[in-house]
């Protein structure tokens, strides 16, 4: 007798309790209330990113391109950028479209993080056309500082064989899987094994900045294929 | 590629030089860009409205017009810009294409305009944006089905040749186009509704006679029902038979849902007669019966609105389908807890989860018949619940359903009026059109009249006919005339045209001579180019020639006609007759003309009787010119040979 009173109860009080639960979610779910206090501020970060670069005189000072260039290098610019700065997610996909069949997003990370020399994680127009004045116009000197800094992930000064192996990796992950010959597993280790062979002259299992500038002046090869792109602009 | 990346080409190129010290053989070297062409504004006229944009700009989409030298076409040596004569609107959006690489759609833009400004500018409309490419897609289709929908109609006109059994099926799927068909369909319209009717009565209780109790109208008077319900079958089956045997395909007739509800209808009438009075298939038996319910679908053949709704329920199969699951998911769920809830109180209807089911679906549907109501408290809470979550999921499918019945309909009614209006447009559509043909007859007129004038001498009269016509139309007639000399064939209008026709088809009849068979072929192939082409129509205007008594030469006339290649042939004749307001004249001229050149060879109009109509496009055949050679210069013969009357 009392448990038949008590399981109606009880599956009053179930029911009840549901009842409360489930119109408190709805309520939340209708924004009606709001257990956080943090959602409102969500929505005013995303609009305050825009930029605005330098004048054109300075960057001429800056650069080494002409009035004309950095007006014709800003049209593309900011055609594709509107809102004057380019995060790493854009850069990547920019760049993909440049190596259709193989996976260029590792590369583009170290080449983004090359570019974004003070690392705030979006890339302006003043990183970009510095980067570009280095590249195009700069002496090889510069071109090489630039690409041990490249390789040099976590800009300590050394390139270790890791981080040659994780940029040789990336390069060889563009190629994508057609390629002719076959790529192997091991080709990208042994593509660094040579690498550091040739530039490590102290087989201290690191590359210092004046081995491998040295080093690369030393190679014809290195310092024709320096001068290549030189006309690109 | 896209026009972002073409401007960080030289970025991609510029960052390949972090591959250089890592090279395992040395690089090829880069192509040099001799065109050191400074990038200069280029300024397009569109109708107008003037566009600036870089010549670079232009140069990233080099398979279209503007991107290819094919714009130097529309170079403008004086203004130095491009002249595009174009809508200046649609160019908008084209121009916005080059500069940012997608391709809008504007939405107020006539589809077709569209699409004919892209196909100019050799842009295909595949690249159109995803924001607006649905859009596109979806006007794209509704203008396609309004097309189909003025092509189907075209459908409705005879062809002439028609077995019997296209004609039938024609008869059978739409019924306005002969009376037939109309009887037809609104006899077994009334003996659908004669059929539908009897079995509702049927069960009706007919009143009390004195040896039975009250019994339903059927047991009463079945012989009288019988013989309804067998007349109403007889037409059933001989309209199912006779569609069977025009169906153009009666694979796919015999698989259509019409007609297997057609079958649906009658067999359990069949069946009935096969089988004995045995008392355990006669409850079988009686079940059959209810299919007759199904002739009333049979309406639907006759009901536009029945078929659309039909098709709204097949389009939506997928809505309704949810809406099912849906509901069967609720239905269960909130039985089962109705169930354990009112499991407690006494004397409770909710004796099984299957027996909640129905009070499940009448809450949910707010029915709420109070044949079971929940007594605990718990109870309540939940079929209150119920009912307010009915609503809501019954009501969410709801709306699709709606919509797809309205858009179909609308499309329907949108079909009915078109149709409807199309007879008047086409009217005048007609009108226009022979307007420009009949522009052309009168200059025609007029321009021998002219000639014949110059002959006759008076200044005054030669000046008063030379019309203002345009240059364009003036050279628009002299190639329709060029085309009359090279075929030696004139046009003519269509009322003489018709005539022609006509009379020919009467005359062939009465002769039995042995040219009749080429006449049969000449009408044949008179009538048949009728029904092809207007313009082409060609025939002799002499319908004012008297018909001649003489025998004689309408037997040679006959002869002629035969050796025509044909049916048509002729000559342009005197310009005399083609003042509006003698025809009186005519005839009697061409009358006399006629027996003078009785035994001549020469292609001949065919006779006509007398028919005084207005603008006459009359050539009396006269100039006796030998029929295979030179046909070609009637005019100028045919006026010397006037004058020596």
């Amino acid at each position: 007798m009392l448990s038949v009173i008590w399981e109606t109860e009880g599956l009053q009080t179930v029911g009840i309790v549901l009842l409360v639960f489930a119109s408190i979610k709805l309520l939340h779910m209708l924004g009606l209330i709001s257990f956080s206090e943090d959602s409102i501020e969500d929505e005013l970060e995303l609009s305050t990113v825009r930029h605005r670069p330098e004048g054109l005189e300075q960057l001429e000072a800056q650069t080494r391109f002409s009035r004309k260039e950095l007006q014709i290098l800003y049209r593309g610019f900011k055609n594709e950028c509107p809102s004057g700065v380019v995060n790493e997610d854009t850069f990547k996909e920019i760049y993909a479209q440049f190596f259709p069949q193989g996976d260029a997003s590792t590369y583009a990370h170290f080449l983004f993080n090359a570019f974004d020399t003070d690392h705030n994680g979006s890339l302006s127009f003043e990183d970009f056309v510095m980067g570009l004045s280095i590249l195009l116009r700069g002496t090889v000197q510069e071109k090489l500082n630039w690409a041990f800094n490249l390789y040099d992930i976590n800009k300590d000064g050394y390139i270790t064989k890791e981080e040659m192996l994780d940029i040789m990796k990336a390069i060889y992950d563009m190629m994508g899987k057609c390629t002719y010959p076959v790529l192997k597993e091991e080709t990208p280790r042994q593509h660094v094994e040579v690498f550091f062979q040739k530039m490590d002259k102290n087989k201290d299992g690191v590359v210092t900045i004046d081995e491998f500038i040295d080093c690369c002046q030393n190679d014809e090869n290195i310092m024709r294929s320096m001068h290549i792109f030189e006309n690109v602009l | 590629m896209a026009t972002g990346t073409a401007a960080w080409l030289p970025f991609a190129r510029a960052a390949a030089i972090g591959w250089m010290p890592v090279a395992s053989c040395p690089m090829p070297l880069a192509p040099r860009d001799n065109s050191k062409k400074k990038d200069e504004l280029i300024m397009l006229n569109v109708s107008g409205r003037r566009f600036q944009t870089w010549r670079t700009t232009l140069d990233r989409y080099p398979d279209t017009l503007l991107g290819s030298s094919e714009k130097d076409f529309f170079y403008n040596e004086e203004a130095k810009e491009y002249f595009f004569d174009r809508d200046p609107d649609v160019f908008r959006s084209i121009l916005n294409f080059y500069r940012t690489g997608k391709l809008h759609y504007p939405r107020q833009e006539c589809i077709s305009a569209y699409d004919e400004e892209l196909t100019f500018f050799g842009i295909i409309p595949e690249i159109i944006g995803d924001c607006c490419y649905e859009e596109y897609k979806d006007r794209k289709r509704e203008n396609l089905e309004r097309l189909q929908d003025d092509q189907e109609d075209n459908k409705d006109m005879k062809l002439p040749n028609m077995t019997i059994r296209e004609t039938m099926w024609r008869a059978f799927e739409n019924p306005h186009t002969s009376t037939m068909a109309l009887v037809f369909y609104y006899v077994t319209g009334f003996f659908i509704a004669i059929s539908v009717i009897t079995n509702v009565v049927e069960t009706v209780p007919c009143g009390a006679t004195p040896h039975h109790k009250n019994m339903p109208c059927g047991e009463r008077y079945t012989v009288a029902f019988f013989c309804m319900d067998t007349a109403c079958v007889m037409i059933f089956t001989v309209e199912y038979l006779l569609r069977l045997f025009a169906a153009p395909s009666r694979y796919r007739f015999m698989r259509s849902v019409m007609s297997i509800i057609d079958v649906v209808a009658i067999l359990p009438y069949y069946i009935g007669l096969v089988m004995s009075n045995n008392e355990d298939v006669s409850g079988a038996f009686v079940t059959l019966r209810v299919f007759r319910v199904f002739r009333i679908f049979k309406f639907s053949r006759h009901s536009q609105g029945l078929r659309i709704l039909g098709y709204t329920l097949k389009s939506c199969a997928s809505e309704l389908g949810f809406l099912l699951f849906s509901l069967t998911m609720a239905i269960i769920i909130f039985a089962t807890v109705m169930f354990y809830a009112e499991k407690g109180s006494s004397s409770s209807k909710f004796t099984s989860i299957p027996a909640s089911f129905w009070y499940t679906i009448v809450t949910m549907t707010t029915l709420g018949y109070g044949d079971m109501v929940p007594k605990t408290i718990a109870g309540k809470i939940f079929g209150s619940i119920c009912s307010l979550s009915g609503v809501l999921v019954i009501a969410l499918p709801v709306p699709v359903i709606v919509s797809n019945f309205s858009r179909i309909y609308h499309q329907n009614q949108r079909a009915d009026k078109r149709r409807a209006q199309k007879k008047t447009r086409q009217a005048r559509i007609r009108i226009a059109k022979s307007g420009s043909a009949n522009a052309f007859l009168a200059s025609k007129h007029h321009g021998l009249l002219n000639e014949l004038l110059e002959l006759t001498g008076t200044e005054e009269d030669e000046q008063k006919l030379i019309r203002n016509t345009s240059l364009l139309e003036s050279q628009h007639h002299h190639l329709l005339h060029c085309l009359e000399k090279t075929t030696a064939h004139e046009f003519v209008d269509e009322h003489m045209f018709e005539q022609n026709c006509l009379e020919e088809a009467l005359q062939s009849y009465p002769s039995r001579s042995p040219s009749v068979s080429s006449q049969g072929s000449c009408t044949i192939c008179c009538c048949g180019s009728r029904s092809t082409s207007r313009n082409t129509a060609l025939h002799i205007q002499s319908s004012q020639l008297a018909v001649h008594p003489s025998s004689r030469s309408n037997l040679n006339l006959r002869a002629e006609d035969g050796s025509r290649v044909n049916c048509k042939g002729g000559q342009v004749t005197t310009a005399i007759i083609s003042l509006p307001s003698p025809p009186s004249l005519a005839p009697h001229r061409e009358g006399r003309h006629h027996p003078h050149h009785p035994t001549t060879t020469t292609i001949r109009p065919s006779h006509r009787g007398e028919h005084p109509r207005s603008p006459r496009a009359s050539r009396p055949p006269q100039a006796p010119h030998p029929p295979a050679s030179s046909r070609c210069p009637p005019s100028d013969r045919s006026l010397s040979v006037d004058r020596n009357f």
